[in-house]
């Protein structure tokens, strides 16, 4: 709960302590009203904001144009689905029609656009249904090349940003140039940068942080100015080490397959509670996507593209030349030092799905354990997740 | 009022020939699969480069052909679970699973038996399970594989971009140097341009046998006859045998069409179909619709790997260009759910059709994600009676046979009533 005080100050309050900080994440990553984003655009009165939908989105165009980018990824299990039950069938996952439920409800009004990307099939329908259904919204689909043993698909994608950057700078009144954009990329660097570091922490000192809080603290920096989400990190990222909490005995493990839909906080926090430390997960992966920076350099977008190539993380949804994803999955889990693996896959996610299949015969040959489970945005119970999180650890504890 | 049960099977002379011709090319599978043939290329039936492929004298091999196949031969619900008991899950597409399933269990099928990949071209079009299941063929089989990346059509333009072309094109080329050095030789231009043309004539014909299908009574039925006519343009296109079928299926049609002869004794509705047909009972759901009169005239199905109704030809003079084209624009699965309203919405205005139904697959959710907002443009903005049924196109747990038929009857049974009200 957010402190006596707090909410008074501007945009980002002042915050007391680290738990307050985290607090007010909460609040802001499951706010289905957007309170932060649009206090902001009615201070900055001009400005724009573009809705970015997953995984990856190319961040730095939008705010190189002089708009805002928000992550509008679902509506967790703060609203009902009443209108898009009926425009996607009940095998399509929960964040394609909470996302449209958003829209059909009025609450994405305050956007200028919204870019989805070729990420799964229903994200590609979901495109067109929100240019129909929202005509004066800017809704673009970005296709991501799948053929990174080309390279021709690095200068496709180059000229895939550079439509997108057209686009974007119609609807803003302003073009940006290298500089603009070399801006923009240092400042999300930066972001990134801080979360590898909290990420880091996780991994090294997992008592001192929670994935249920740098998953909050992640997701509420999608909901805000950049600018002030990166005083937020700085912040978190002096004080998390100096965090008066003990370790605990219980398992690590590294979490895979909720790179799109989010979990809710609660299922996260359940499983932490069952006993597991979670030392690395792909929540929110499109946020975080790059393994270092983005050079800064001449051609801001071919650097964007080349680094989506190069440098990204893995993901169920690129087809990466770099290395076999499920080969990739247990080099990391060795990295981490992890005993286990939790894959998480969101109902009906097709690609977290498919990739579970080439995990588990991977993950039974390098023999680590691994515990599958299926989540909905929209879930409120935990009980039967806590009762196989708890019996997976405890067979690992008293092996 | 409906009646008892039709005769639904297509029973003309090109149904034996359809049969025979692809009994063949499996028999080229076979013989590819005992090391007596020739490389065996997988690729997916979306907008895809055979034409390549037959230049070089290699086999084309189609996982999603041979999942269906095995659906028609009530095959796959035992090679889906064992899918499933590998980690597959039941929300996967089934026809992946009977795919994998089948590739476990020895290649081996009542109809053939599938060789191994010599290459795994992965022509990722518009299908984002497309990719992923190549990825997992390759996994297993440790064949080489290229994603020939074709960007989606997503813009609001008439055309793809000159960007976009020029990088498909590119990618052809990368593709021809692939060929080259699996088989040693180089591509013999002129021969593709040979073969190119087959395709562009076939092409031609078989929009005119859909365009045949504007006259009433249709001479044939626009979604169940199609399939059968599917198989010959996808496994035999650019080939002398797959131009012959399509010169005999067209003087067939227009005989029909010139007697008017109906694949039903009377055609009571004119229906657009939209969505893959739910293979394991193809023939107990199309009886749903006989029994009323109902006949399909178009349906998106037969627009997968190719549209060809509205003038895209494959063109000699250039033909890597227009392999390009086909793949980016000139077929259903590389568009967008609007370009596919407007697609329909034609098919409604110039085949004069009654309604629309829609057969939504759980499996294939880039046809079915979102067809709920279809209906809605069609009954609401469009004035369209429209249909949404739900099942498979490849799991026979997913039809309920009893459930379909309801909503069917119901469906044409106001139909019938509102234009009983209408003439009176």
């Amino acid at each position: 709960m957010r402190k006596e005080g707090i909410v008074a100050t501007t945009l980002i309050p002042e915050m007391v302590s680290l738990d307050s900080l985290f607090a007010f994440c909460r609040e802001t990553a499951q706010d289905p009203e957007f309170t932060v984003a649009k206090r902001w655009l009615a201070e900055h009165p001009g400005k724009k904001a573009i809705g970015c939908f997953p995984i990856y989105c190319p961040v730095e165009l939008i705010h190189a144009s002089g708009m805002l980018p928000l992550g509008i990824i679902g509506a967790g299990n703060q609203i009902e689905i009443t209108f898009a039950d009926a425009r996607f069938q009940s095998f399509v996952c929960s964040i394609v029609k909470s996302t449209l439920e958003l829209g059909l409800t009025n609450r994405l009004k305050f956007l200028e656009g919204m870019l989805f990307h070729s990420i799964c099939d229903p994200a590609r329908n979901l495109s067109s249904v929100f240019e129909r259904n929202f005509p004066d919204l800017l809704v673009e689909y970005i296709h991501f090349p799948q053929n990174f043993a080309s390279p021709l698909a690095r200068q496709y994608l180059a000229t895939e940003y550079r439509r997108i950057l057209d686009s974007l700078a119609q609807r803003s009144g302003h073009r940006p140039t290298p500089d603009d954009l070399n801006y923009s990329i240092e400042l999300y660097n930066r972001i990134r940068a801080r979360l590898r570091e909290i990420y880091q922490i996780r991994t090294e000192t997992p008592h001192l942080l929670s994935a249920a809080e740098s998953f909050v603290l992640t997701r509420a920096g999608t909901l805000m100015a950049p600018e002030d989400f990166l005083k937020l990190l700085d912040r978190a990222v002096v004080d998390l080490p100096r965090r008066p909490i003990r370790p605990k005995d219980r398992i690590r493990v590294v979490l895979e397959g909720s790179f799109c839909e989010l979990p809710p906080v609660g299922l996260i926090e359940t499983l932490e509670e069952a006993g597991c430390y979670i030392l690395d997960d792909d929540f929110l992966r499109g946020w975080r996507w790059f393994t270092e920076d983005v050079p800064l350099q001449e051609n801001p977008l071919a650097a964007l593209a080349e680094s989506y190539s190069e440098r990204a993380y893995y993901s169920g949804t690129k087809h990466d030349s770099r290395e076999a994803k499920a080969a990739h999955l247990i080099r990391l889990a060795k990295e981490k030092k992890a005993d286990a693996v939790v894959f998480q896959a969101a109902k009906f996610c097709e690609p977290a799905l498919f990739d579970y299949a080439l995990y588990r015969k991977a993950l039974e040959d390098a023999k680590i354990p691994h515990l599958l489970l299926e989540f909905e945005e929209k879930t409120w119970s935990f009980d039967r997740a806590r009762s196989e999180a708890e019996t997976f650890v405890e067979s690992l504890l008293f092996d | 009022m409906a009646q008892g049960t039709a005769k639904t099977d297509y029973q003309g002379r090109i149904h034996n020939l359809q049969k025979d011709m692809i009994g063949r090319y499996y028999s080229r599978l076979t013989a590819a699969a005992e090391n007596k043939g020739e490389k065996a290329i997988y690729m997916l039936i979306s907008g895809n480069p055979v034409e390549l492929i037959e230049a070089f004298d290699m086999i084309p091999v189609y996982p999603e052909v041979n999942a269906l196949q095995l659906a028609v031969k009530k095959q796959s619900l035992p090679l889906i679970l064992a899918a499933e008991e590998m980690g597959y899950s039941t929300d996967n597409c089934a026809y992946v699973k009977a795919d994998i399933g089948m590739y476990f269990a020895g290649r081996k099928t009542p109809f053939a038996t599938i060789p191994e990949p010599d290459l795994i071209l992965c022509n990722y079009v518009g299908c984002n399970v497309y990719l992923q299941w190549f990825e997992h063929l390759k996994e297993y089989s440790k064949a080489p594989i290229y994603n020939l990346d074709v960007p989606f059509f997503r813009t609001r333009s008439e055309d793809p971009s000159e960007e976009d072309v020029h990088y498909v094109v590119k990618q052809l080329e990368e593709l021809i140097e692939i060929l080259e050095r699996m088989s040693g030789k180089k591509l013999d231009y002129q021969k593709l341009q040979h073969i190119v043309e087959l395709s562009g004539e076939t092409g031609a014909l078989w929009s005119e046998i859909k365009r045949l299908a504007r006259q009433r009574p249709t001479p044939f039925d626009a979604y169940f006859d199609s399939v059968m006519m599917m198989a010959p343009l996808y496994c035999l296109r650019g080939t002398e045998d797959g131009l012959w079928f399509f010169q005999e299926a067209y003087k067939e049609m227009k005989q029909r069409a010139d007697n008017r002869e109906g694949p039903l004794s009377e055609e009571k509705f004119r229906v657009v179909m939209e969505g893959p047909p739910p293979w394991p009972y193809l023939r107990q759901f199309r009886d749903m619709f006989s029994r009323w009169g109902a006949v399909a005239v178009a349906s998106t199905y037969s627009t997968v790997g190719g549209i060809w109704e509205f003038g895209f030809r494959h063109d000699p003079q250039h033909p890597l260009e227009s392999i390009a084209r086909h793949m980016l624009q000139w077929n259903l699965t590389n568009r967008n759910f609007l370009q596919r309203y407007r697609q329909i919405k034609e098919y409604v205005d110039d085949w004069a059709a009654d309604a629309l139904v829609i057969h939504s697959v759980k499996s294939c959710r880039l046809f079915s994600a979102g067809q709920g907002d279809m209906r809605e443009y069609f009954t609401k903005q469009l004035n369209v009676p429209t249909l949404l049924i739900e099942s498979d196109l490849e799991d026979p747990r997913y039809f309920s046979e009893a459930q379909l038929r309801n909503r069917v009857d119901a469906f044409f049974e106001a139909l019938e009533h509102q234009r009983m009200l209408v003439k009176s």
